[in-house]
């Protein structure tokens, strides 16, 4: 079992070598001059010589990859220009926004998704199955942008003025505002180091900074603002998640130990739940996890509609204004993360497969 | 697929190998035909894919006005109008707009129609390079077995490693906005899918026996690889090629949303939608027809492919026939 986990994480490592490689190769793609490019069309000749030094864009190419890579190494993602800070704490900042949409989206396709697709599977060719693939279908094929701003448009303006109105925008309701839950708690802290840090993180998970500090109104107001954004990143994985489930149940169902089991006299339910589901979700862990990727990439399509300035803001502001930093670095820290959830993917497999762990 | 290999098999001399190869691809294609034509979804994709495709052809003759035309002093209409349409109660002194007036006064439906063109073009190109540089790479891969295909495979797995869109994003930024500069993003990130899916068929055909009988016969590894293996690793592709072409048209459209793609002022889908964003409260037309004619484009894609994998894996339309 060590050895299968350390097999698969030196795998990897070659990835995360070819991912820097083509960071940096993109990096040095970028037309004409590349300090003008990113420090911005003003910089002086002085300060451009500082930044070739800095870089050692004037070192041979594999010179350059070591720096390159030493500097990631050492947690430096450079600056970005439009917010002058460093791209690194930008990241971390904005990252508890995007984590709980991309949370809560991924809650409402989980939620959703596997219990349609199991009941397509069992009443399979019924009416619920035809619809359910139906709706999947639609659902793959939607752009999320088109889809966030058209549930903007029929929760908060359709139906504007009954129980269903949705807000459109931003994380709170005007107004309120929480205190960090430390805070609250009146602990007297240090207001530095990566303790601090943490505590900071969790404070901006609104939800889970509402119900540390007892503010069930806030809870609320934060959820509600939450469900549109959730619905159109969660909508396209919910759909691949409903006809995985429904596939991977017919499969099962059809297998003798389903037969065996109903024949023993067990109730259709639990043999279903029990002994189908459980067998039928192992290749979903899969799904689920790399569908984390394009709940990324529909979070920087829909935080902008949505008015939230999570990471994927960062990413369409650096997008618009061209600045090549932030976009570069963004695509390390995505890519990275990207592999690290994959690892965890296939490692999950030894406690949900024993078949992995005797191999 | 075993029938093909078979015939391959007991091939004489005296035959006429052009001739039997067209025979057998009839039929191939016959029963996959056939087997597509009962599949109600299937169909209905192919049915709105020729519609589009009509449409696409004849935009200058379906659309009402120039979609670059900016109707200010020509017309009475507003920016941003409602669509006004005679049968739906719009009074007949006012010029009918099908689906309203952009925000530069032009002719929304005209506009949309135009947009069939890109949006087709969109995704067949950037699929077929994608197809053929992948396909390239992934048969290498396979046939050739070893260091090559362990270079090879890697690279793919890097490129597999980022999130797609997240890396055409990465790609147009540094290349610089523009269609042309989208195209290329797209396609680079769609390789790796098709060299996977060429190796992977490659690999199981490789070992059979009629490629043996070719190589004893002396053929060539590019003759072999290209005229004797891929011919019979095709549908696979196909039914990549064909899903990948809804995935290519949603990515392009999602680059032209953030002004990556398409520049105003070409009748982009994305570009319109990504234009009129803000407007959504007050003019919900502009936002809504666009993203309507992605939908149903990607969706017919979708649904043709769907249908295309089951109708040539027997095993699946087996199963699905239940």
């Amino acid at each position: 079992m060590t050895t299968y986990i350390l097999r698969r994480i030196l795998s990897s490592i070659p990835v995360l070598i070819g991912i820097l490689f083509v960071t940096f190769a993109l990096g040095r793609l970028i037309p004409g001059d590349p300090c003008r490019a990113i420090l911005g069309e003003k910089a002086t000749e002085v300060v451009c010589n500082e930044f070739i030094r800095r870089h050692g864009l004037d070192k041979p190419i594999p010179v350059q990859f070591s720096i390159y890579v030493g500097e990631i190494m050492r947690g430096d993602l450079g600056t970005s220009l439009k917010y002058g800070k460093p791209v690194t704490d930008l990241i971390v900042e904005r990252l508890p926004t995007t984590l709980e949409l991309s949370l809560a989206a991924m809650t409402f396709s989980v939620l959703i998704g596997i219990p349609l697709g199991v009941i397509s599977a069992v009443k399979h060719n019924s009416l619920v199955d035809v619809g359910t693939m139906v709706l999947a279908n639609i659902g793959v094929s939607m752009p999320v942008f088109w889809l966030g701003l058209m549930l903007a448009y029929v929760f908060a303006l359709l139906l504007k003025g009954t129980p269903l109105q949705l807000p459109p925008s931003g994380r709170l309701s005007p107004g309120l505002s929480v205190p960090p839950f430390y805070e609250v708690w009146g602990w007297q802290l240090a207001a530095e180091g990566m303790g601090f840090k943490l505590l900071q993180f969790i404070s901006r998970l609104n939800t889970i900074n509402s119900v540390l500090t007892w503010r069930w109104d806030i809870f609320s107001d934060a959820v509600k603002h939450l469900i549109l954004p959730a619905m159109a990143v969660g909508t396209i994985p919910l759909a691949i998640i409903a006809r995985m489930t429904r596939s991977s149940m017919l499969d099962v169902l059809g297998q003798d130990y389903v037969r065996t089991a109903r024949a023993k006299g067990l109730p259709r339910l639990e043999v279903i739940l029990k002994h189908a589901l459980r067998n039928a979700l192992l290749p979903l862990v899969t799904i689920i996890g790399l569908s984390l990727g394009s709940f990324l990439g529909g979070a920087v399509l829909t935080e902008t509609i949505f008015g939230l300035s999570g990471v994927g803001r960062v990413l369409y502001d650096a997008i618009t204004s061209r600045d090549y930093g932030v976009v570069q670095s963004f695509t390390i820290v995505i890519a990275v993360f990207f592999v690290i959830l994959n690892l965890l993917v296939d490692i999950s497999y030894i406690y949900l497969d024993p078949r992995v762990r005797l191999e | 697929m075993e029938a093909t290999s078979n015939s391959k098999q007991s091939k004489t001399p005296q035959l006429n190998p052009e001739g039997l190869r067209s025979a057998e691809t009839v039929t191939l294609w016959k029963t996959a035909w056939r087997r597509l034509f009962r599949r109600k979804s299937a169909m209905f994709g192919l049915g709105i894919l020729v519609f589009l495709l009509l449409v696409a052809i004849f935009a200058p003759v379906i659309a009402p006005y120039d979609p670059y035309q900016v109707l200010i002093g020509i017309e009475p209409v507003r920016m941003r109008q409602a669509p006004c349409i005679h049968l739906l109660g719009c009074p007949k002194d006012q010029p009918q707009h099908l689906m309203g007036i952009d925000g530069n006064v032009r002719d929304q439906f005209s506009r949309l129609i135009f947009g069939a063109r890109l949006s087709l073009m969109v995704g067949l190109t950037t699929v077929s390079f994608a197809i053929v540089v992948g396909t390239i790479f992934g048969s290498l891969a396979g046939y050739l077995g070893g260091n090559v295909d362990n270079v090879i495979m890697r690279i793919m797995d890097v490129l597999l490693a980022f999130p797609t869109l997240l890396l055409a994003i990465a790609i147009v930024t540094i290349l610089g906005p523009g269609l042309i500069n989208a195209l290329i993003a797209i396609s680079i990130v769609s390789i790796p899918a098709y060299a996977r899916v060429a190796r992977a068929s490659v690999l199981s055909v490789r070992e059979m026996e009629f490629v043996e009988a070719s190589r004893s016969l002396g053929g060539s590894t590019l003759y072999i690889l290209f005229g004797r293996i891929l011919p019979n690793a095709l549908t696979p592709l196909i039914v990549q090629g064909t899903l990948g072409i809804a995935t290519a048209i949603l990515d392009a459209a999602a680059l032209s949303f953030l002004g990556l793609g398409a520049q105003p002022p070409t009748p982009e889908w994305g570009t319109m939608l990504g234009a009129e964003r803000n407007q959504v409260f007050t003019a919900p037309h502009l936002v809504f027809y666009p993203g309507l004619a992605i939908m149903i484009t990607v969706l017919a894609f979708n649904l043709l492919g769907d249908g295309l994998r089951d109708a040539l894996d027997p095993r699946l339309a087996a199963r699905g026939a239940e």
